[in-house]
């Protein structure tokens, strides 16, 4: 779907060129251009190492990009310093892979740790937050379905019930652009769907948009609106989650069976993928 | 298949002639099958056979050479001999009650050097551990905070004390100094390791939600590492008890200082009481330490 947005709306993202080479030499990115247009939630998907989390974190510049600009509405994030650089990552939430809360501080405190942007060191410091914000965390913890755990220590949790304060945190910060990077890596399959399904529901209900890493091709094909192939640091597709055909993973992943993986294919195709490879598995086994 | 008790009776031939056949069958050949050697013995650290024999000859030799060279004095050990039984039965009979005032001053002053220097010591450790993270410091920082630390770690306490006392003259305020500057170098760097190993994950995401550098010390760096720090702090205050008894030997105050009165005064039984005595607080502090480490985790 082509974005066809005006650059004054909240939360549009363009990445023009972006480019990252690692100081080992490793070409992680190279000249990326994208637009995500609010609220469009976009699926990143590519083989490991394709650049995924280091495109995400040149956004908000965890990783610093080597050439390109970063847009998110009228501010060239590529261009601030420390302090507006601080400023604009209040602007887009993160949920990260293994979670990344702070395990021994309590959930409160990560859902919290989201405001720390808009207060001084001297109020996190002895947990002092303005009463609105602590509002909002136990709000979100609702949202989540975790306002019984507010005093527990992060890592007295389960997998899916981390990444639900994950997703809290990243909402505390009342954000316009939501970067998420494999946010089920580490879940089985049913808790998987249910985060997604929580990520795409808050995306619609706030009118966020999400860039979202992920590995599992059939949950990119359940809950994007719009999917982004990386190989080797270049977009190789950007398209509608349908038009992921076998010879698009091809194109993305490089040769292999792409058989049970299909949802919305006729049974041509699916026997063409399914059998070719069989035959091939025959003959190496011969 | 018949059982094996059944094959007992049998002759020895019989089984290992059904049982070729059988093997074959069952499993399927895909590989031609190879002699596989059935002995296996792990490489060795020195690959050179005529290296290694060489290097063990040579330690062998050499530790030969080193025993012979020992002269040992045996009529100086026979009369060491006595000396150490009196030190022994001193040991049997501590007297606690002679001295008692002596003891107890001295007492107070280690318990105080070693309190103050702990505290102060360790104050001044956190900063600079932050500084010597390679994580967080930016390398002329880095450079810096490292440079003391190794300044610290590489003056023994004794040398130290010797120092500060010709500085401030003999008393506590000496041993205070000197255990404080080593509690430094021993703090930070086992703190300054700690943060450069913890989770970098929760630090990058304390970061993206905006927080200053700070901010992100006290988030996701300090609830990572507070228990170690605890661990270690505690850790030292023992450590620092037992190095007050040493250092009051040169002349810097505390139980030390004592001890070394009545070794000089052959009143091995006032020792045996300050001995005892230290291995007491030491004991406490240990077990208090492990206690506390344990509810702190």
């Amino acid at each position: 779907m082509p974005p066809t947005v005006s650059p004054t709306t909240a939360g549009s993202l363009r990445l023009v060129g972006l480019t990252k080479r690692y100081r080992t030499g490793d070409q992680a990115l190279s000249d990326v251009t994208l637009e995500v247009p609010p609220g469009q939630v976009l699926g990143l998907i590519g083989p490991s190492g394709a650049g995924k989390s280091t495109l995400i974190r040149c956004i908000n510049r965890l990783v610093e990009p080597s050439a390109g600009r970063v847009f998110l509405d009228e501010t060239e994030i590529t261009a601030l310093h420390a302090g507006g650089l601080r400023r604009a990552r209040r602007r887009m939430g993160m949920i990260f892979q293994e979670y990344a809360l702070v395990e021994r501080l309590t959930v409160m405190e990560n859902v919290l740790s989201g405001r720390l942007g808009y207060v001084s060191f001297w109020r996190s410091l002895f947990r002092r937050f303005p009463p609105r914000d602590i509002e909002n965390a136990f709000r979100l913890l609702e949202r989540v379905g975790l306002t019984e755990h507010a005093d527990k220590r992060a890592d007295a949790l389960s997998g899916g019930q981390r990444q639900r304060v994950g997703i809290a945190r990243a909402l505390a910060q009342e954000p316009e652009l939501l970067l998420v990077d494999e946010p089920t890596a580490s879940l089985d399959p049913k808790t998987s769907r249910q985060i997604m399904r929580l990520i795409r529901e808050v995306c619609a209900e706030r009118g966020l948009a999400a860039i979202v890493n992920i590995h599992d091709v059939a949950l990119a094909q359940q809950f994007m609106m719009r999917i982004v192939g990386l190989r080797a640091g270049r977009v190789v597709y950007d398209g509608p989650p349908e038009g992921l055909t076998p010879a698009v993973l091809t194109e993305i992943y490089g040769e292999e069976d792409w058989g049970p993986l299909k949802p919305a294919q006729t049974d041509e195709e699916a026997d063409d993928a399914a059998g070719i490879p069989d035959d091939q598995d025959i003959a190496r086994a011969l | 298949m018949t059982r094996p008790a059944s094959r007992t009776t049998r002759t020895s031939p019989v089984p290992s002639e059904t049982a070729e056949p059988t093997l074959r069958d069952q499993a399927p050949r895909r590989h031609q099958s190879r002699d596989w050697p059935s002995h296996w013995r792990r490489p060795p650290l020195i690959a050179d056979a005529r290296l290694r024999w060489a290097l063990i000859i040579a330690v062998a030799c050499y530790l030969v050479l080193g025993i012979g060279s020992l002269e040992v004095n045996w009529a100086r050990v026979a009369d060491g001999w006595e000396r150490g039984l009196r030190f022994l039965g001193g040991f049997l009979q501590p007297d606690f009650q002679s001295r008692w005032g002596d003891i107890e001053q001295g007492l107070m002053e280690s318990l105080t050097m070693t309190l103050t220097a702990t505290v102060v010591g360790v104050l001044i450790s956190v900063p600079i551990g932050i500084g010597a993270a390679r994580n967080l410091a930016p390398m002329p920082v880095y450079l810096l905070c490292r440079g003391i630390i190794a300044v610290s770690r590489s003056l023994q306490e004794i040398i130290v004390a010797i120092l500060f006392v010709a500085m401030v003259g003999f008393g506590p305020l000496a041993g205070f100094l000197t255990l404080a500057f080593a509690t430094i170098g021993f703090l930070s760097k086992l703190l300054a390791e700690d943060i450069e190993e913890i989770d970098a994950a929760q630090a990058e995401a304390v970061r993206a939600t905006g927080a200053s550098w700070l901010q992100v010390l006290n988030y996701a760096v300090q609830p990572q590492v507070m228990p170690r720090l605890i661990g270690l702090s505690l850790y030292r205050l023992d450590i620092n008890f037992r190095e007050s008894a040493v250092i009051g030997i040169v002349g810097a105050g505390g139980v030390g200082a004592t001890l070394n009165t009545a070794i000089d005064r052959y009143e091995y039984d006032s020792a045996a009481a300050v001995l005892l005595l230290i291995i007491a607080i030491v004991m406490l502090t240990e077990y208090s330490s492990s206690w506390v480490r344990r509810q702190v985790q």
